[in-house]
């Protein structure tokens, strides 16, 4: 899939993230913009054996450890058809498959039930060690966020993974310097983020999180890197923009846990909309 | 012959290997403690060192479990439960097939003191929905409840094992029936009829009390409780209406513990025996000789029939 295909993925499943958002009139909007586009390419792009047909078939893993993110991890399951686009709708709702934060019980499509940070990276972890005991081919990939990784689990599992030489784990951090009470560099800082895990072991990436085309390059690079014999595992730090595509939640922090009101959701998407037709990368 | 409960799992374990391919184990650093080095050494492929890191070490667990193998991860149960959000999140609230074994159970241990004593750990375990809570009372049922763990049980469990060792009471030739309830010393003679439940290295104190009483005219039945969750509330309650009265010993706090899974069942009755919970009364551990930490804590053979002997005094009393 091209990139330009790509983007108008992502900028429909922005409108799609508003619209949940609003209908449940709770969640995360700002951590589910900023992480849209790398979810887009992992499931568009990037992963194999995705086939809503064949959930449960050999294929690639992901695990949503910022959990916060579920709105945007259950759109994209929508738009590959794993649930109903009607299903989404019922977001946070008493009975729905769709917690506040993913439910692997209730919603097997997703892998780990996150939500309490910091908890992802080791179940995925698990998960690669697992594989490779079986010698299976599928990767696994782990989305954490940025102000996750001030959890101290976080930076066990940042140490135990190249000790087992995981290559077939790659992890995204979506570093939208946002966390509730305030920037990530002020509450408390977590830089240089790069030098420290590759001072743990990991293979390390660097890019913008948001350009499709570059965040594309990036997977298959790290997915080359698999057969490398130093066996690593794969870290990218996806620099990205806390509520991106929608100017007046970007660089916001007060939208990191604020669902859209009506008229909000209604200028969100048509700005999302125009952005799109216009063909600006949003 | 006495072996510990921790001895009797790293030897099981080990032999389980053989047959279940799926079985891969995990310890934070103490697998000579929790004797999984045992099966370390025979199965090294299925063996993951995690280091001093127990929070990593449940997390990857419950990954694993996803993959379809049936992991074990081993430490001392108090450092498990210090990890409870893991626990909770990763493994009891996402159905992980994971066995969770916790060793140093209780003040049992000794010299170490209350940072490494099990206390609290029957009690936050119980807590969670959907997990299994066992503790077996000697080598024997260690085997047997391994296995079930293995070939039957599905989804999160937790097994706590003791440090010391523990004299053999497993009835011969008694089939084993997971979760119940077992009879170790029938009812005596006497007027007065006290039953026990006891669990873990506690069956066997309150197996010595009970004849200790009986010197006293007491006849006391002892019964074993090697499942805290799900747990056998109908056999107690057929059981509890023949007494007058109930006690539960446990090396662990009283508090959320055996004496609390029988109290919750025995209020479900408008009728029944008064109810003496022995154990950890609200305090934390602390060093010492194991026999003379028991006799402090109330929990030995000696100070088990004490203690029932006062309460039924002052039951007489009233």
């Amino acid at each position: 899939m091209q990139t330009e295909s790509l983007n108008r993925i992502a900028s429909e499943l922005r409108t799609w993230i508003i619209e949940m958002l609003a209908q449940a009139k709770s969640g995360h909007p700002g951590g589910s913009l900023s992480a849209i586009d790398l979810l887009t390419v992992l499931f568009f792009k990037e992963m194999k054996g995705l086939d809503p047909s064949h959930p449960f078939q050999e294929r690639d893993h992901f695990i949503l450890s910022k959990g916060h993110a579920a709105p945007a991890l259950y759109s994209v399951l929508a738009k590959k058809g794993f649930i109903p686009y009607e299903e989404l709708k019922t977001l946070r709702q008493i009975g729905s498959r769709l917690q506040g934060h993913p439910d692997r019980v209730r919603l097997p499509i997703v892998e780990a039930s996150t939500g309490s940070l910091g908890q992802g990276l080791s179940v995925a972890q698990g998960m690669a060690l697992g594989l490779k005991m079986d010698k299976k081919s599928s990767r696994v990939y782990c989305l954490l966020g940025d102000g996750e990784i001030q959890e101290g689990q976080i930076w066990e599992a940042a140490m135990s993974a190249p000790q087992f030489k995981l290559s077939n784990l790659c992890v995204i951090l979506d570093s939208n310097d946002a966390q509730i009470d305030g920037r990530v560099s002020e509450v408390m800082p977590i830089e240089p983020i790069i030098d420290k895990w590759k001072a743990f072991g990991w293979n390390t990436f660097e890019i913008n999180g948001h350009d499709i085309h570059q965040i594309t390059q990036t997977f298959e690079e790290a997915r080359r890197l698999e057969t490398h014999p130093s066996q690593k595992p794969v870290f990218i730090l996806a620099r990205t923009v806390k509520g991106k595509g929608v100017s007046f939640m970007e660089n916001q922090i007060g939208w990191h846990g604020v669902a859209p009101n009506t008229e909000q959701a209604r200028k969100a998407i048509e700005e999302i909309k125009n952005s799109q037709n216009r063909g600006h990368d949003v | 012959m006495s072996k510990s409960t921790r001895q009797a799992f790293g030897e099981a374990l080990a032999e389980l290997g053989k047959k279940h391919s799926q079985i891969v184990v995990l310890d934070a650093d103490l697998s000579k403690s929790t004797k999984s080095d045992i099966f370390a050494k025979k199965f090294p492929d299925r063996f993951f060192e995690m280091g001093i890191a127990e929070a990593n070490m449940i997390g990857t667990a419950a990954g694993l479990s996803f993959t379809g193998k049936i992991p074990f991860l081993c430490s001392f149960g108090c450092f498990l439960t210090g990890r409870y959000d893991t626990i909770r999140l990763s493994v009891a609230y996402s159905q992980a097939n994971v066995r969770m074994v916790g060793t140093h159970a209780g003040v049992g241990i000794g010299d170490d003191g209350y940072s490494q004593m099990g206390l609290e750990d029957l009690t936050l375990m119980r807590a969670l929905p959907n997990l299994g809570v066992f503790q077996p009372m000697d080598a024997t049922e260690t085997g047997l409840l391994l296995e079930y763990l293995v070939q039957e049980w599905k989804g999160p469990a937790y097994l706590r094992l003791t440090r010391q060792n523990l004299p053999d009471l497993y009835p011969r030739s008694t089939p084993f029936r997971p979760t119940r309830l077992l009879q170790i010393r029938p009812p005596g003679t006497s007027e007065t009829q006290v039953i026990c439940i006891a669990t873990g290295a506690s069956v066997s104190e309150a197996v010595q009390a009970s004849g200790i009483l009986e010197e006293n005219g007491i006849s006391m039945e002892v019964w074993n409780a090697h499942c805290l969750k799900p747990f056998d509330e109908s056999t107690l309650l057929q059981i509890a209406q023949s007494s007058s009265l109930l006690v539960t010993v446990e090396d662990h706090s009283v508090i959320g513990g055996l004496g609390s899974c029988v109290a919750d069942a025995l209020v479900k009755q408008s009728q029944h025996p008064p109810l003496l919970k022995l154990g950890i009364q609200d305090q934390f551990g602390e060093s010492g000789d194991a026999q003379e930490l028991y006799d402090k804590f109330g929990i030995s053979a000696q100070a088990i029939a004490a203690q029932i002997k006062m309460t039924l005094n002052r039951n007489l009393k009233r």
